[in-house]
């Protein structure tokens, strides 16, 4: 009796994939999402052609077999760009979202939990930060410096800060007065435990929903400022590069336009299924109701 | 006469481990000016029992069969539109939480008014009787207290001005869900005192869902007790309490430490838990944590008379071994 | 026969925030309480919502600050004492929580729960999965329920994972707040039976807060009543409950009524509500709800009056034919 071991209990994150599964609309999600980023990552070896590659007599064609998506004005083949376009978009919107969740995590706990000093003063930069439009903003720091996927990303992530920051750190606020954690203080826990042991997975869950669906949001922001001709430089492929080109050339052909497009709204559908099933899901207490 | 009839009443919850049997069978009447008490621990079935009465059901609970006349009509048979002019007219509730049954933005008198909107009155005459009954249920100057706010009452004074607005439409039957099991015990007497002096003065009938047995044999006549979704027995106060005929009601009397007069480091408790509503056990529901088991119990009893107007469903009653 | 805790003359004040009609002030939550518990000795602090019960079991603890006074531990001073020396001491003064389930921290198994006071202590090299055993056996669960999580249990399994973890490094005082709230009378018993059992096995002293007289009868040794932050009647719990002097002690004891449609009840009615701490009642600050005031109880505070094992404060006590003296 005493040699047996106890069971172990099951992993938090194959508890979420087992539930997020019997959702359908986390499924469809899921399985969007898992194109997308299947898609971006393989983009080597599924696009057809170098996404670059110019090939002038097959300009403006429609769609066929040769060319799933037909070619643009100068004969790149566009469906390779929508793949390779994938691949920018999350080359941005991961780091930036990483980034600005990983700062407004530590930036909000510090908030909700510490001093009311350090509260006051956290808040005042959130906000600071939050006055500034992203776009205008974006559109002034790339006066200055230049566009490049790199500022791109840095002013989009210092401009999400905020969100994730008051987030967590209204979380950690309502989290704090909780009786366990002031069950962990009569425990005797010391405040980088009850902050990384107990008040972090708790922040962490609604924290991913969020994240998950403000992707398409970035997603989209990218795809805006390349569009104005502020984000990735050309030849790199992006969807908001595509529908640059679609825009001027709508007479010509229709596919730029829709091949830019359809990623931009998949994106949005499955990321934000995907976060509205995972929404169900963190909240221990809506899983238990599904019955075991 | 008798105001509220149930018989047979089943109802089910439709759960993804099939289905919920949360009540089985269960009859049981509340008479003309009568003040009938449920009791029964968590579990027992008593939310479902009041949701059918006043059929706000949760969506996938489902009624299997069974009736619940009130006044004579079958109000599980009713259109919507009547039920809803039932509701808060001639049946009223009382919930647990005075905090939530109030909406925070309203004086109190505001409310009151709001709920008299059926009547063709003056608004000063509506005034008038919500200030006549705050009153009545002891809040010294009403008048004035009609502008304040919920929340410049405490927890005691809200729960009297939810029975206030309960009484207002002078209900044929209140139904009063766990009233004072929010207050502390000096307030849970007198809000019971002034029920039974309300009641009696209103003539309506009350049905008193209550976990804590004292104040149901403090301010009851009669007494259903429930467990794990049926009634296991009923009669008059006296008789439940005094000669508990079936095991659990025994069981129950026993565990409540008021009634333990010697002092005891060992305090009984009933061993167990409540059996699973998804997949019945056969025979007697209460079989495995009964200390009186025996063969006979793997079927199931029905309700038998164990004195006049005094009913329990236990094989032992037949059995004739009293307690 | 020393004393374990000492506690002399505790205030706890909370500032209160001026709002839009009130100005800024404080208030005292517990105000001057002593009291004292003996090794391996049972103390249960009754009274109702907003006497000061919660906070004063929690200025014990450490969770609250005390303003004034003294709680000594063991003849240590633990008020002021700084969190990082008070972290030591949290091994030999644990608490358990009124809401069973909202104490623990809802994403930690069962086991993790139950060790997690050898982890915060310090005492590596111990063998975890053993101790979870002992531990969930000590408080009468099977071994599955390590893998469970807070929201798989009920009410009444929580409590035991809530005395498992506050037992788990063997201490010597437990302060239980409300241990049996929320819970049915049936289980009631199953959870007090458990303390008693442990109290022995352990030889802890336990102190108790409820609202539930007859708790308190059958578990503790002795018993304080709080009303309003401070203590009115104080002393061996079989004394208080044969004779209870004063009138508030009368009126919770009367007010808990008996399974019994023909018993005779002493009933002693209060009047009204509770007031407000924020405008304590001058004089004796039961004066407001006696059914006994008189004039004098608004004005002058009662002191500390001894009768046999117990003492109270009240100008116009209750009176028992034990007592030789005529009744006034």
């Amino acid at each position: 009796m005493s040699d047996t071991s106890l069971p172990k209990p099951r992993s938090e994150m194959g508890e979420t994939m087992h539930h997020l599964l019997r959702d359908p609309l986390g499924l469809v999600g899921l399985v969007i999402v898992t194109l997308i980023v299947g898609s971006a990552l393989l983009a080597p070896w599924i696009a057809p052609y170098d996404p670059i590659a110019m090939n002038i007599p097959d300009r403006l064609q429609g769609p066929s077999a040769a060319h799933l998506l037909g070619t643009d004005q100068i004969g790149r083949d566009t469906f390779s760009r929508v793949i390779w376009g994938g691949r920018v978009a999350l080359q941005v919107a991961l780091p930036t979202i990483g980034g600005a969740v990983a700062i407004g995590l530590i930036l909000g706990m510090a908030a909700g939990y510490g001093p009311k000093w350090l509260d006051t003063l956290i808040v005042l930069f959130f906000d600071t930060l939050r006055s500034f439009p992203t776009v205008m903003f974006a559109l002034a720091v790339v006066a200055l410096v230049g566009p490049s996927l790199n500022t791109v990303i840095l002013v989009i992530m210092a401009t999400s800060i905020p969100t994730y920051g008051r987030v967590v750190r209204t979380l950690t606020q309502s989290l704090k007065e909780a009786e366990f954690i002031t069950a962990e203080r009569a425990l005797g826990a010391s405040t980088l435990r009850i902050m990384g042991v107990h008040l972090l997975p708790n922040v962490l869950g609604p924290l991913a929903v969020l994240a998950a669906m403000d992707i398409p949001t970035v997603v989209g922001l990218e795809a805006g400022l390349s569009f104005l001709g502020m984000g990735v430089r050309p030849p790199t492929p992006s969807w908001g590069s595509l529908l640059n080109d679609g825009y001027s050339l709508i007479r010509n052909t229709p596919w730029l336009i829709i091949a830019g497009g359809i990623p931009l709204i998949l994106t949005t559908i499955g990321f934000t299924f995907l976060g509205e099933a995972l929404r169900d899901v963190v909240d221990p207490k809506l899983r238990g109701k599904g019955g075991k | 006469m008798t105001v509220l009839d149930i018989q047979g009443l089943s109802v089910s919850y439709g759960t993804p481990r099939g289905e919920l049997r949360a009540l089985r069978d269960v009859s049981l009447s509340v008479p003309e000016r009568k003040i009938v008490g449920i009791v029964g621990e968590s579990g027992c079935g008593k939310s479902t029992l009041i949701s059918a009465i006043i059929r706000l059901m949760a969506p996938n609970a489902r009624v299997r069969s069974g009736t619940v006349r009130f006044n004579g009509q079958d109000l599980l048979a009713l259109p919507e539109a009547r039920m809803r002019g039932l509701r808060g007219t001639e049946i009223s509730m009382v919930f647990q939480d005075p905090m939530q049954t109030h909406n925070p933005v309203l004086t109190v008198g505001r409310q009151m008014i709001d709920i008299q909107y059926r009547d063709k009155r003056s608004k000063a005459d509506k005034l008038k009787r919500a200030a006549e009954m705050l009153a009545l249920v002891g809040i010294p100057d009403a008048r004035a207290r009609l502008n304040q706010y919920p929340f410049e009452f405490s927890g005691g004074m809200r729960q009297r001005i939810a029975i206030a607005m309960a009484l207002m439409a002078r209900p044929s039957l209140l139904i009063a869900d766990e009233p004072t099991t929010a207050l502390d015990a000096t307030l849970e007497v007198q809000i019971i005192k002034r029920l039974r002096e309300l009641q009696d003065e209103i003539g309506c009938s009350i049905l008193f869902i209550s976990h804590h047995l004292g104040v149901i044999a403090e301010l009851c006549d009669e007494v259903v007790v429930m467990y794990a979704g049926e009634v296991v027995e009923a009669g008059s106060v006296r008789d439940v309490f005094h000669h508990p005929a079936h095991p659990y009601t025994r069981a129950l009397l026993e565990c409540d430490p008021g009634h333990i007069k010697e002092k005891t480091r060992n305090l009984p408790t009933i061993p167990g838990n409540i059996p699973d509503l998804v997949s019945l056990p056969g025979g007697c529901i209460f079989a495995d944590r009964c200390p009186q088991r025996h063969d006979a119990c793997t079927e199931h009893p029905v309700m038998s008379e164990a004195s006049a107007g005094h009913r329990a469903a236990c094989h032992l009653i037949k059995a004739g071994a009293p307690a | 026969m020393s004393a374990l805790l000492d506690i002399k003359d505790v205030v706890v004040r909370f500032a209160v925030r001026g709002g839009v009609f009130s100005s800024a002030g404080s208030i005292d939550a517990v105000s001057g309480v002593s009291l004292s518990i003996e090794e391996g000795k049972t103390y249960g602090i009754v009274g109702e919502s907003g006497s000061g019960k919660t906070t004063l079991a929690r200025a014990v603890a450490g969770l609250h600050h005390a303003s004034e006074g003294s709680i000594l531990y063991r003849g240590q001073e633990l008020r002021d004492l700084p969190e990082a020396q008070f972290r030591k001491l949290r091994r030999e003064i644990v608490m358990m929580f009124q809401d069973p389930i909202g104490s623990l921290s809802p994403r930690l198994s069962v086991k993790s729960l139950i060790t997690e006071p050898f982890r915060i202590q310090g005492m590596k090299g111990r063998d975890l999965d053993a101790e979870a055993r002992r531990l969930l056996a000590m408080v009468g669960l099977p071994p599955e329920f390590a893998t469970r999580y807070p929201y798989q249990i009920s009410g009444g399994q929580a409590r035991r994972v809530g005395v498992a973890r506050a037992l788990a490094l063997d201490p010597k005082l437990l302060i239980a707040d409300e241990p049996t709230a929320g819970l049915d009378v049936s289980i009631q018993g199953e959870m007090l039976n458990l303390l008693a059992r442990l109290q022995d096995e352990l030889g802890l002293a336990i102190m108790i807060i409820t609202h539930n007289l007859n708790v308190v009868r059958h578990i503790t040794d002795r018993v304080g009543i709080m009303y309003l932050g401070k203590l009115v009647e104080e002393g061996e719990t079989d004394t208080v409950f044969s004779a209870p002097r004063h009138p508030y002690t009368l009126a919770l004891l009367a007010a808990n009524p008996e399974p019994d449609p023909d018993a005779q009840l002493m009933r002693i009615e209060l009047q009204g509500e509770p007031p407000s701490i924020l405008n304590r009642p001058k004089g004796c600050e039961f004066h407001t709800r006696c059914p006994f005031a008189q004039a004098r109880c608004s004005t002058e505070v009662p002191l500390w009056q001894i009768a046999g094992r117990a003492a109270h404060r009240c100008h116009f006590p209750a009176s028992w034919e034990q007592d030789k003296a005529c009744p006034a």
